[in-house]
């Protein structure tokens, strides 16, 4: 089950290259898509069978990140439907520099989107680290030519940044790989394994200057692909010039995906006795991108890199919440599902506006509440829920972590961290509900009218599951993510 | 005693890198080492290589020696340029910065000890300084051909690394590694092109319209 659960996007995104019918390609992603999702909700009740002799297994965390990533993945899907539809035409005008281009050819983009979701399932069910290095270095390759959808030189400048930074990022992480590897035989000249569950019973002998040096390593390497800061800088500029389903495709999946890579380090930290090194680090980058995203959203004038600084924001919770260790762990794991729903809803809104209002510009945006009322009402739940408003599930996952600072006396941390998400929520909402209001007309650009129902449906599915996840965590999901914790070392 | 003799040359290639202001000569330098490190794994270990190790040996050697400078040059030849542009960082002040990194990377390697059987200080010495010169090129140089150079160069570091230290890692991920690299080279091939479409030129400190 697991091959299949990798091996189904990985050939059907082969065959799309060649598969010359529109109309067949899209209805195949939707297809994938749906049966992804449905196996991976039949991976909830039977436990999958490991494969590869333990190289594949899913454990609880491995299981809650797919979870995420092919219910994002079904959700942009059906938006791409919608999506191409708009784009497949000849010649595109840029919406803000009104030059003439070309879209990739349609094919491509849905082999990659599918290839992407292999990748991204591998990441999830690898239990060996290089395997994992592989299947995130797989991911980079994969998705840069889904940024490159649009051809013109800005998004190329992206595409350019981003292949660029997370390959340089990612060897760094082979090299942690490697030095992982060394901590194991450099004692007692036993076999380098790098099975993650071969490298836990024995972690107490690996070599703690080697192990701290390959978390270093792995912290950079795969905190760049997350986006901490300082190592972000490749993503705003991906996240603003690539197609909005496929932003919200690297914001709630991706980065969660990459986070997986720091998650399992971090595990063999804590059982070999570096626990305290660790979190030390995680807390540190955690606090700085928080604080980088608070500077940058405020006053920021365009509304996809609001958001992709937002991404920062949230990584650096998450980076806090498993810096804080014990119920930090819980907050952080609850707080990657609040905000992969929320942020890949409100990217795929993002692009209604874009494609209502033709501008990024948020000054330019004016009266969404009116000229198109179940965008706007959406980007207006969107804006509450990202910023951590009662009753969604982000109040609650903000809350654990906040909580689990100031329980284990971290006050520092946690007086700071309010602040800047003080700082933010204001940022967000001068941004966000000038948009939301006003009158339409008002607005200097042109606005067309509201947009395809097909286009609103994944972001108000997307909105219902994070409002109802404010108002009660299902009995499976609280055990799912207690026992991913409890791997991690944190308890509730 | 062989391999120490590599490991110099390794070195001394990564020093002319810093110094050579030709695409060309950088090119065929990236090759050498490439194929100086497929011999690598055939002289590290304890044991006579066995059948693996030739197996990834060989693709190793031709991936690094003779796929990716074909790719390389291609792209130069597509360019119609044979020379760098003013660095960020001059020639001599690059070499004078190389090596003082050798001699940090020095310093570094010892305080990592203790190694695992059948790895030098030597060895890790050259790929941590290899890992050093990627890095410092692709931050030090404008055209984006020097930033994939310095990409291959860093992970040409790692490699050294990996066949040095770890000679029993599995050969799907030895596999998958190199395959994961030549996709890399071969995506970011492409993207050159495009950007030489676009910009007609391929120095990144004009890739800047995107700030904030």
């Amino acid at each position: 089950m697991l091959l299949a659960l990798i091996l189904l996007p990985a050939i059907t995104g082969a065959a799309a290259f060649f598969i010359p019918s529109t109309a067949f390609r899209r209805a195949l992603l939707v297809c994938v898509a749906s049966a992804h999702a449905a196996m991976t909700g039949l991976a909830w009740r039977l436990d999958p069978a490991p494969a590869l002799s333990g190289w594949l297994m899913m454990d609880d965390a491995g299981l809650l990140f797919l979870s995420i990533t092919s219910g994002l993945f079904l959700a942009a899907s059906v938006y791409a439907l919608g999506y191409l539809a708009r784009e497949s035409k000849d010649e595109m005008t840029d919406l803000e520099e009104h030059f003439l281009f070309r879209n990739a050819p349609e094919a491509g983009f849905i082999g990659c989107l599918l290839l992407f979701l292999a990748a991204m399932t591998l990441v999830t069910v690898s239990r060996h680290f290089g395997l994992l290095w592989i299947a995130v270095e797989a991911t980079t390759l994969v998705s840069a030519p889904l940024i490159y959808f649009h051809r013109h030189h800005r998004s190329l400048e992206a595409t350019w940044k981003y292949l660029l930074i997370c390959s340089v990022g990612i060897a760094l992480a082979l090299l942690g790989n490697f030095f992982l590897g060394v901590s194991a035989v450099s004692i007692d000249g036993g076999r380098a394994s790098l099975v993650i569950d071969e490298l836990l019973p024995r972690a107490r002998s690996l070599n703690p200057a080697w192990l701290k040096a390959a978390f270093a390593l792995m912290l950079v390497g795969y905190g760049t692909k997350m986006g901490l800061a300082p190592l972000h800088t490749w993503l705003p500029d991906a996240h603003s010039e690539s197609p909005s389903l496929v932003s919200a495709l690297l914001s709630g999946a991706l980065l969660n995906c990459a986070f997986l890579g720091v998650v399992r380090i971090q595990q063999v930290c804590n059982a070999g006795g570096q626990g305290a090194f660790s979190q030390k680090a995680l807390l540190t980058l955690g606090l700085l991108s928080v604080a980088v995203a608070a500077v940058f959203l405020v006053g920021q004038t365009d509304f996809k890199r609001l958001l992709a600084y937002s991404s920062v924001e949230h990584m650096g919770l998450l980076a806090i919440g498993f810096g804080l260790g014990q119920a930090g762990v819980f907050g952080a794991f609850f707080h990657a599902v609040n905000h992969s729903l929320v942020k890949a809803m409100l990217f795929l809104l993002a692009g209604n506006v874009l494609s209502c209002y033709g501008t990024k510009s948020i000054a330019q945006v004016r009266g969404l509440l009116r000229s198109s009322p179940g965008t706007g009402a959406l980007w207006v739940a969107g804006f509450l829920a990202i910023t951590g408003t009662p009753p969604f599930g982000l109040f609650f996952s903000k809350f654990i972590i906040l909580k689990a600072a100031f329980d284990q006396g971290q006050l520092f941390v946690g007086v700071v961290l309010l602040v800047l998400l003080a700082v933010i929520f204001i940022a967000m909402a001068t941004a966000c509900l000038g948009m939301a209001q006003g009158s339409a007309e008002s607005s200097a650009a042109r606005v067309t009218g509201p947009c395809h129902w097909l286009t609103l449906v994944p972001s108000a599915t997307l909105a219902a599951v994070a409002l109802a996840l404010g108002i009660g965590i299902p009995e499976s999901l609280n055990h799912l993510l207690s026992m991913a914790a409890r791997t991690i070392g944190g308890v509730l | 005693m062989k391999l120490d003799w590599i490991l110099v040359l390794l070195v001394l290639g990564n020093l002319r890198l810093l110094a050579s202001t030709r695409l060309g000569a950088k090119i065929r330098t990236v090759a050498a080492q490439g194929v100086l490190l497929g011999l690598v794994p055939l002289l590290a270990g304890m044991h006579a290589p066995g059948l693996r190790a030739a197996f990834v040996a060989v693709v190793g050697m031709t991936l690094k020696g003779v796929v990716f400078p074909w790719l390389l040059f291609r792209a130069v030849r597509e360019t119609r340029i044979s020379r760098d542009v003013q660095p960020y960082v001059g020639y001599s002040a690059s070499v004078l910065i190389g090596v003082i990194g050798l001699a940090a990377m020095f310093l570094l390697s010892e305080r990592l000890a203790p190694f695992p059987a059948g790895a030098s200080s030597l060895l890790v010495t050259a790929a941590l300084f290899s890992v050093f010169t990627g890095l410092f090129l692709i931050v030090s140089r404008k055209r984006a051909i020097n930033q994939v150079l310095g990409f291959l160069v860093l992970e040409n570091g790692v490699y050294l690394f990996g066949a040095g230290v770890m000679s029993e890692t599995s050969l799907l991920v030895e596999v998958g590694i190199l395959l994961d690299v030549f996709v890399a080279v071969f995506v970011m091939g492409i993207a050159l092109f495009h950007i030489n479409r676009e910009f007609d030129h391929i120095e990144t400190d004009r890739l800047s319209s995107l700030k904030n």
